[in-house]
């Protein structure tokens, strides 16, 4: 696996050398799919793909694999590119949603008079982000806080408001410091805007952490107590992790709706995001007809790089799962332990008051304070399970079914573009029929409806092959990112688990010259 | 002082203990040295080492089983003659249920196991199945060697043919009207106890009875056990991921498998040294409550017998029987509260010595298990971090 990551030697023009480049290969094949396809701009179809696969060089590959190895090899490639490619406008522009910028489908689509010229700085171009994003993943400044949550109001009407403090040293903001007041369905909003916003062509929208009735509820009666104090720190860390993610992703972070929530001190109610509202309800049928939809589409999957790629995030999401259910079970028991230590803890202060013999009702004495603190520590370690642990991977069994729907998504696109296809076919027909029953006007009609689902045609293509595009790039992203999250938590946890042990050895040598000194 | 009546015997180490009856020179050894679990009971063999021209041979072996143990135990509580003595609490009888029960459960199959999950729960409960096994032949083997021990004790006739007799003792297990009348007895004497307590001018002094409380320590194998589905989905997790997180992942398996088998320990050492200790150590102080109560039956024997007595002098009838009566209860009393005082001193330098070495043992224990859980938990996260 090793040749994946090495850059075809340049110049090298074997088809072979290719096999690897799963990603190169993919473009290669709908370049020459394309041609096939499109009558309009008749190429030779021998048009040779070595040629332009002859252009390609390191940062191509690379893009493909993003472990924390290639980082080197990014950096070597910042040469080649041309910092000054123009279409690196559209990409980031602020706008609120990114037109599917005919970046490299254009390219593909218009007579191809210099593939190689336009084909090129497309793919330095796709390098050329990812080296921005590196650049802004690596000084990433900004720092998002989600803190002091207050009841505001009274009743069944009450929420919970949280503060949301912004530092931060980019410019595409007003201050340098800010702070707002959110609610939750606030940022429900939010996610749905973005979702409908970028799921469709192929990003990977971080999901909101979930609405729970029943823990809301008891907070609104205004139970105080641990349960319900424990839900609202779990929700305020959830949403925490959530901006957190949501501004890693450079095209999410520039969105205005994401500054605006982030900056302005009043935010529109998202009314559409309760639960049993008229919305809510609707998007639980859309998403039923979907999960029916998804059965019926049989796609053509012309690239195995996302049949692979489905296939591993399949297996990924049920061994998070299984791993996920595993940990819950362990801060179960180790609550339990607790329990337990701390009744343990009780009984000994008991045995030890009504020992007579001074020196073993000490020891006993000290054995139970011994115990009683080792329970504190067994209930702050499951804490610890809890929030580092388990939470993460809850995060990430919900982020890969945002996964899954992008590549849902481009099925559904390919369908869309396929039903394009079909309707042109039968356009076609209707023209050839209508040749020869000499009907002027409706032929003109016909030619008409002809250009049109030409275009219709040619835009579905563009679309899929953006958001292909798009989700081979944000899934290069998710799964750095993944490594990244699961090794700093892990890491954290052990780190705590240390702890534990640590003290665990304080206090037992506390009490060993005790338990000696009973004579 | 006989180092065997300080020592609670240690499953590791089968620590023997010697008898030495210091004015007779006589040698009384006695040990399990083989147990067989079969379907529903286990057989012991008890081998004893004697120079006691009681015995036809000086070493010999008998099978003996758990129902034969109450019956001894049984015999010297009812005997008179020790009831100014601290019987040994009778050992408790072998269970294997709850172990069974799991294994069988395991067996049956869950589908949601790999295949290591399953062989690495097989071993634990087959760990625990042999580590109750062991237990329950050391109660029966420390019963046995504290009657050895006891100067007293080891002279009694049954715990010769206990000993010796080769051929069952046919001692059936009691049927139900014998339990219901011990249990019927057990109520009555504590109903008594209490009442004694109350009326009797004689305050049992607060020295001789501790209300023990005991605690049962915490049960803490789950969180080992919790650890094995980590581990393994950690480990197949790591199987699939590119070879960076690979390492990362089974690395991580590695450490929990590793966590797994120390706290396990942890768990069965705290079951050894704690939980062990108090069991036996409540069932001992039972018996030393009985004792207590032996006494105040007779001193209210002897308080009544002094009414009788009153009573009979002031009718002038039958006083010489009751001058006799009184003088029994007042010798029996007088005796058995002098064996008792010094029996119940025994006792406590006995229980302050066990805790204080189990105590010091337990603490041990858990500073080596923390200390190894550590280096463990440290080693992982250099190698960790070190990835960078």
């Amino acid at each position: 696996m090793a040749t994946e990551r090495e850059p075809p030697p340049l110049g090298d023009a074997e088809q072979t050398d290719f096999r690897e480049l799963e990603d190169g290969e993919d473009l290669f094949i709908s370049t020459a799919s394309t041609l096939e396809s499109s009558p309009t701009s008749p190429e030779p179809a021998s048009l040779p793909a070595e040629d332009i696969c002859a252009n390609s060089n390191g940062p191509q590959p690379a893009e493909i694999s993003l472990d924390d190895d290639l980082e080197d090899l990014f950096a070597e490639a910042t040469e080649e590119v041309s910092l000054d490619s123009p279409e690196r406008e559209p990409i980031l522009s602020d706008e609120p949603s990114p037109a599917i910028t005919p970046v490299t489908p254009t390219a593909l689509v218009t007579p191809r008079v210099e593939p190689k010229t336009i084909f090129v700085p497309a793919m330095f171009e796709r390098s050329k982000e990812e080296l921005e994003e590196e650049a802004n993943g690596d000084s990433f400044d900004m720092e998002i806080v989600v803190s002091d949550p207050e009841k505001v109001g009274d009743g069944m009407n009450a929420y919970m408001a949280y503060k949301v403090t912004t530092k931060t040293s980019l410019t595409i903001f007003n201050e340098n410091e800010f702070s707002v007041k959110r609610r939750f369905s606030d940022f429900l909003g939010l996610h749905s805007k973005l979702a409908t916003k970028y799921m469709h062509i192929g990003y990977i929208v971080p999901p909101a952490p979930e609405k729970s009735i029943v823990g809301m509820t008891k907070v609104k009666v205004g139970k105080e107590d641990s349960s319900s104090t424990e839900f609202v720190e779990k929700r305020r860390a959830a949403l925490e992790r959530y901006l957190e993610r949501t501004v890693k992703h450079p095209t999410l972070l520039h969105n205005p709706d994401v500054m605006q929530f982030l900056e302005s001190s009043e935010l529109p109610r998202a009314v559409s995001t309760q639960a049993l509202s008229g919305a809510g309800i609707l998007r639980m049928v859309n998403k039923a007809a979907e999960a029916v939809n998804k059965m019926t589409i049989k796609m053509n999957e012309s690239d195995a790089w996302f049949e692979e790629k489905q296939q591993q995030f399949e297996n990924l999401d049920q061994q998070l799962r299984k791993l996920h259910t595993s940990v819950e079970s362990l801060v179960c028991h180790r609550k339990e332990l607790s329990v337990n230590t701390a009744a343990f803890a009780k009984s000994a202060a008991m045995l030890g008051n009504s020992e007579d013999h001074t020196a073993l009702s000490r020891a006993l004495s000290q054995l139970a304070e011994v115990e009683e603190k080792i329970d504190q520590l067994h209930q702050e370690q499951a804490y610890a399970d809890f929030y580092l642990f388990a939470e993460l991977l809850s995060d990430y069994v919900r982020l890969l079914t945002a996964v899954k729907g992008v590549f849902d998504q481009r099925m559904k696109t390919w369908q869309k573009w396929q039903d394009a296809q079909a309707m042109l076919q039968k356009k076609r027909e209707a023209e050839s029929k209508l040749q020869f029953a000499n009907k002027p006007d409706k032929l003109q009609q016909a030619k008409d409806e002809i250009r049109e689902w030409e275009g219709k045609v040619q835009q579905g293509e563009r679309d899929f092959e953006q958001i292909s595009k798009t989700i081979r790039k944000e899934v290069g992203r998710f799964e750095k990112e993944r490594v990244r999250d699961f090794k700093a938590v892990i890491i954290k946890y052990l780190e705590s688990l240390v702890q534990t042990q640590q003290q665990l050895i304080k206090y037992w040598e506390a009490f060993l010259p005790e338990a000696k000194a009973i004579a | 002082m006989d180092e065997s009546q300080a020592l609670f015997v240690d499953e590791d180490s089968k620590s023997r203990s010697v008898s030495v009856d210091l004015y007779h020179d006589s040698l009384l050894q006695v040990e399990i040295s083989d147990a067989v679990s079969e379907r529903d009971k286990v057989k012991f063999t008890v081998h004893t080492k004697t120079s006691l021209p009681r015995f036809k041979r000086a070493e010999f072996s008998v099978v003996r089983q758990h129902e034969e143990f109450i019956w001894l135990h049984d015999t010297y509580l009812e005997n008179e003659d020790y009831a100014g003595i601290i019987i040994p609490p009778a050992p408790p009888k072998p269970d294997f249920e709850a172990s069974r029960e799991k294994l069988q459960k395991l067996g049956e199959g869950d589908g949601s196991m790999t295949r290591e999950e399953f062989a690495k729960m097989k071993q634990e409960l087959e760990a625990e199945y042999l580590a109750i096994f062991k237990k329950t032949v050391a109660m029966h083997e420390v019963f046995l060697q504290r009657l050895a021990a006891h100067p007293v004790l080891r002279r009694d006739h049954n715990f010769y043919v206990f000993l010796e007799y080769d051929q069952d003792l046919s001692v059936r297990g009691k049927n139900k009207k014998e339990i219901f009348g011990g249990f019927f007895k057990n109520m009555v004497k504590t109903a008594d106890e209490a009442l004694i307590a109350s009326t009797s001018g004689l305050k049992v002094t607060s020295r001789f009875s501790f209300l023990y409380v005991f605690p049962t320590s915490p049960p803490s194998p789950d969180v080992a056990e919790g650890y094995i589905p980590i581990s393994s989905v950690l480990s197949s997790l790591g199987t699939q991921e590119s070879s960076i997180v690979n390492r990362n992942f089974l690395k991580l398996a590695e450490l929990f498998e590793k966590l797994r088998k120390v706290e396990g320990r942890v768990a069965s050492d705290k079951d050894l040294k704690l939980s062990d200790l108090l069991r036996y150590y409540m069932r001992d102080s039972q018996a030393a409550k009985d004792l207590l109560y032996r006494r105040a039956r007779s001193l209210a024997d002897y308080e009544n017998a002094n009414k009788v007595l009153d009573k009979a002098r002031m009718k002038n009838k039958e006083v010489k029987q009751a001058e006799g009566h009184q003088q029994l209860c007042c010798h029996r009393f007088e005796k058995l509260s002098g064996s008792a005082k010094q029996e119940l001193m025994d006792f406590k330098v006995r229980r302050v010595s066990a805790f204080r070495k189990n105590l010091i043992e337990l603490t041990e224990l858990e500073l080596k298990h923390a200390k190894a859980s550590l280096l463990l938990l440290r080693n992982c996260l250099i190698s960790l971090k070190m990835e960078h």
